[in-house]
């Protein structure tokens, strides 16, 4: 951001790309490949890079409203300063915090998940999904994210793209407004589960099991690492891969 | 003329001492904090009509969605039945509409008979649903005791109730057969209702004049004086949510599931703290009112919204049924929550009334009724919320016992503690440089 500021020149978005992805190695490469996919599209786009900091998403479930309004403030200062008025984000944690608990800190964007963003390409020509025959034949059923579904009523963005591809969308008997936790949100994603009889990615993953699929997507890196452990822990890793949306795009696209 | 007067102080007493426990659960609600859900009249009329009235989100289960909508049609329609009665009791009266009304009226009580006998289908069907097959959300661990008695005692009244109906209205009808009803004789032979005409053929027209005027007016009596009762049980009952779904679901949250609500005490501090100009050693500002605790210890700390949700909740489970944390065997149920917040409420309440408002009893709603463990076992997936048909929202008192716990107690668990130092060190939950954000972008 601060590059293209010196350069003069203003994107039209702000990429967030959030902690996971800027930290962990698997998600990580869900940044990449919605980084491509912009470029792709010849988006201008931006990243703040060593600039952003969490959004504070954990911080304020984990029921410290001072470290949640400390990260806002200096993020809507930061956002601020570069005059920012929309922000596609790789994780719908941020999402959710920038587009609904921001403004009344003063942070007022225009804030999409990076699935929304992506549709938006194809509904308005700049994207069209050549290829993915890479996903002939294979079945993928998505698991919907708490703070993406429920949280926000976007269900519909990221099933879209993978009709789009040659692929048969599957679904899980709880999905949509029923669709099961992986077990991540509320800041569980950094502690050890309360004492109980199972974990709950085990029991999402055997709702994702029940449809046989080959794929399970997902738009969230948190439940990217939770699936990904679960599909582990019931040895299936060889047969099954979860990968976020966005991968499966660039995938389908060769990017 | 005496049962017009018994009819009378029966009739008054009944609604004075509802009236009077409805102003303690006011006043109860009452003591929760402000927050205004006054705004967008349109959109909460249209949600209490679609969600309260229209019972639509209780068809994501469609088989008890239709038992339920059988009981809760009889309960609507039948009280226009109730006009009648009321005006036959205080004027001694008998079937006052029936003359004026004329086949509009054997039309409406046809109707309530019907909807009252599907009503006792249901209610058969509800009680085998608790206690024969045992259905687990209906027999979990909060369940037990008197949630378990509340809950048959109500379909039991609603037995007698319905069974009261028919035992007045198939009485009655055999005696106007016979030209002895009270009800003003119009020369028809019969008052025709779908139902009762059965009854009075198959059940009483056995039965001698003298035993059919005593059955008429037990079932009569009997069934305004479940009436009465069952409305002098409800505010201490689960029940009270055919009242209280109405306003709850008016007031329902209208934002995004995911929005929490942002601290205002806590903006005023951040402001402060990031305001360059501000003076490090001016005397701090003269408080604003009485100084608040941060999150909820207690439940006079919750929301005044969060308590008339607790006194809505029916202890039907659906929210528990869904529950993440719940169905892998953790301790949190969110009944549980709205439980224990409606049965601490009360005894707060209460003792206030006796004490004085300033009373304290040395007990609060987390550690004496929610244990840290159960909160701390939520994803706040809004699963609960989602699921509960009168729009009951347990996440938010999970959130505030969680901001007690963290910011008043720093009671917070360990690993959490680590991840809320990175971010305060580092702006990020793990331990990484925050120059290396951008590294992704040169690496393969």
């Amino acid at each position: 951001m601060a590059e293209m500021l010196a350069e003069g020149k203003s994107p039209d978005i702000l990429f967030w790309v959030g902690c996971s992805g800027s930290f962990d190695d698997r998600a990580k490469k869900i940044t990449k490949a919605i980084a491509k996919i912009l470029h792709h599209c010849e988006v201008s786009f931006a990243i703040l890079g060593n600039e952003e900091s969490c959004s504070g998403d954990p911080a304020k479930r984990a029921g410290n409203e001072f470290t949640f309004q400390m990260q806002a403030m200096m993020n809507i200062q930061v956002l601020e300063g570069y005059e920012v008025k929309r922000i596609v984000t790789g994780c719908p944690h941020c999402f959710n915090t920038l587009k609904n608990e921001y403004p009344e800190l003063g942070g007022n964007y225009e804030v999409l998940h990076h699935t929304q963003l992506i549709q938006d390409l194809i509904n308005t020509g700049k994207l069209a999904i050549k290829g993915g025959e890479i996903f002939k034949g294979k079945k993928i059923t998505f698991h919907d994210p708490c703070y993406l579904g429920r949280a926000n009523n976007v269900y519909e963005a990221p099933r879209e793209l993978i009709t789009k591809l040659d692929a048969e969308l599957v679904e899980m008997k709880r999905c949509k407004t029923n669709g099961l936790c992986c077990g991540a949100g509320g800041a569980q994603m950094f502690k050890e589960a309360e004492k109980g009889d199972k974990e709950i990615n085990i029991e999402r993953t055997e709702d994702a099991l029940e449809t046989s699929p080959n794929i399970i997507a997902t738009g969230c890196p948190f439940c990217n690492t939770m699936m990904t452990d679960g599909v582990k822990n019931k040895e299936k890793e060889d047969s099954i891969q979860v990968m976020d949306v966005a991968e499966l795009i660039a995938n389908a696209m060769e990017l | 003329m005496i049962s017009s007067i018994v009819f009378i102080l029966i009739a008054t007493g009944a609604l004075g001492f509802f009236g009077w426990q409805v102003s303690k659960i006011r006043s109860n609600i009452f003591l929760g904090r402000e927050i205004d859900r006054t705004d967008q009249a349109g959109k909460r009329w249209k949600t209490m009509i679609l969600v309260a009235f229209g019972q639509k989100k209780m068809f994501t289960r469609p088989i008890p969605a239709l038992l339920h909508l059988c009981i809760y049609s009889a309960f609507i329609i039948t009280q226009i039945e109730l006009i009648e009665i009321f005006i036959d009791g205080a004027t001694g009266s008998h079937r006052i509409f029936r003359p004026s009304l004329g086949g509009f009226y054997t039309f409406m009580i046809s109707f309530i008979e019907v909807l009252s006998f599907l009503a006792l289908i249901a209610t058969v069907i509800f009680l085998l649903r608790r206690n024969v097959l045992k259905l687990k959300r209906l027999n979990m661990d909060e369940m037990k005791g008197w949630p378990k008695f509340d809950a048959n005692l109500i379909l039991f009244m609603e037995i007698v109730l319905v069974t009261c109906i028919f035992t007045m209205n198939g009485a009655d009808e055999v005696l106007y057969q016979r030209g002895l009803s009270h009800a003003e004789n119009l020369g028809d032979g019969s008052f025709n209702f779908l139902l009762s005409t059965f009854f009075a053929e198959n059940i009483f027209s056995g039965f001698s004049t003298e035993s059919l005027i005593a059955l008429e007016r037990i079932g009569w009596w009997g069934h305004i004086a479940m009436v009465f009762g069952f409305l002098n049980y409800l505010p201490f009952s689960k029940h009270l949510h055919i009242v209280l779904a109405f306003p709850n679901t008016y007031y329902s949250n209208l934002e995004a599931k995911g929005r929490f609500t942002n601290m205002e005490s806590v903006t005023a501090e951040v402001k402060l703290m990031m305001d360059p100009n501000a003076d490090p050693y001016a005397a701090p500002a003269e408080p604003v009112g009485e100084p608040q605790r941060f999150g909820a210890k207690d439940v006079a700390d919750l929301s005044w919204k969060s308590l008339l949700d607790a006194y809505t909740c029916t202890e039907c489970g659906r929210c528990t049924s869904v529950c993440p944390a719940n169905q892998t065997g953790k301790l949190l149920s969110p009944r549980k929550i709205m439980m224990d917040t409606r049965d601490r409420l009360e005894e707060v309440g209460d003792a206030k009334r006796k004490n004085g408002k300033d009373f304290e009893d040395g007990k609060s709603l987390i550690n004496d009724y929610i244990t840290p463990e159960e909160i701390w076992a939520c994803t706040s997936c809004n699963a609960c919320v989602q699921e509960c048909p009168v729009n009951i929202d347990p996440l938010s008192i999970i959130m505030e016992l969680r901001r007690y716990q963290v910011m008043e107690e720093s009671k917070v668990p360990t690993e959490l503690a680590g991840m809320l130092t990175n971010i305060d060190n580092n702006g990020a939950p793990w331990q990484f440089s925050q120059n290396d954000r951008a590294n992704w972008k040169d690496e393969q």
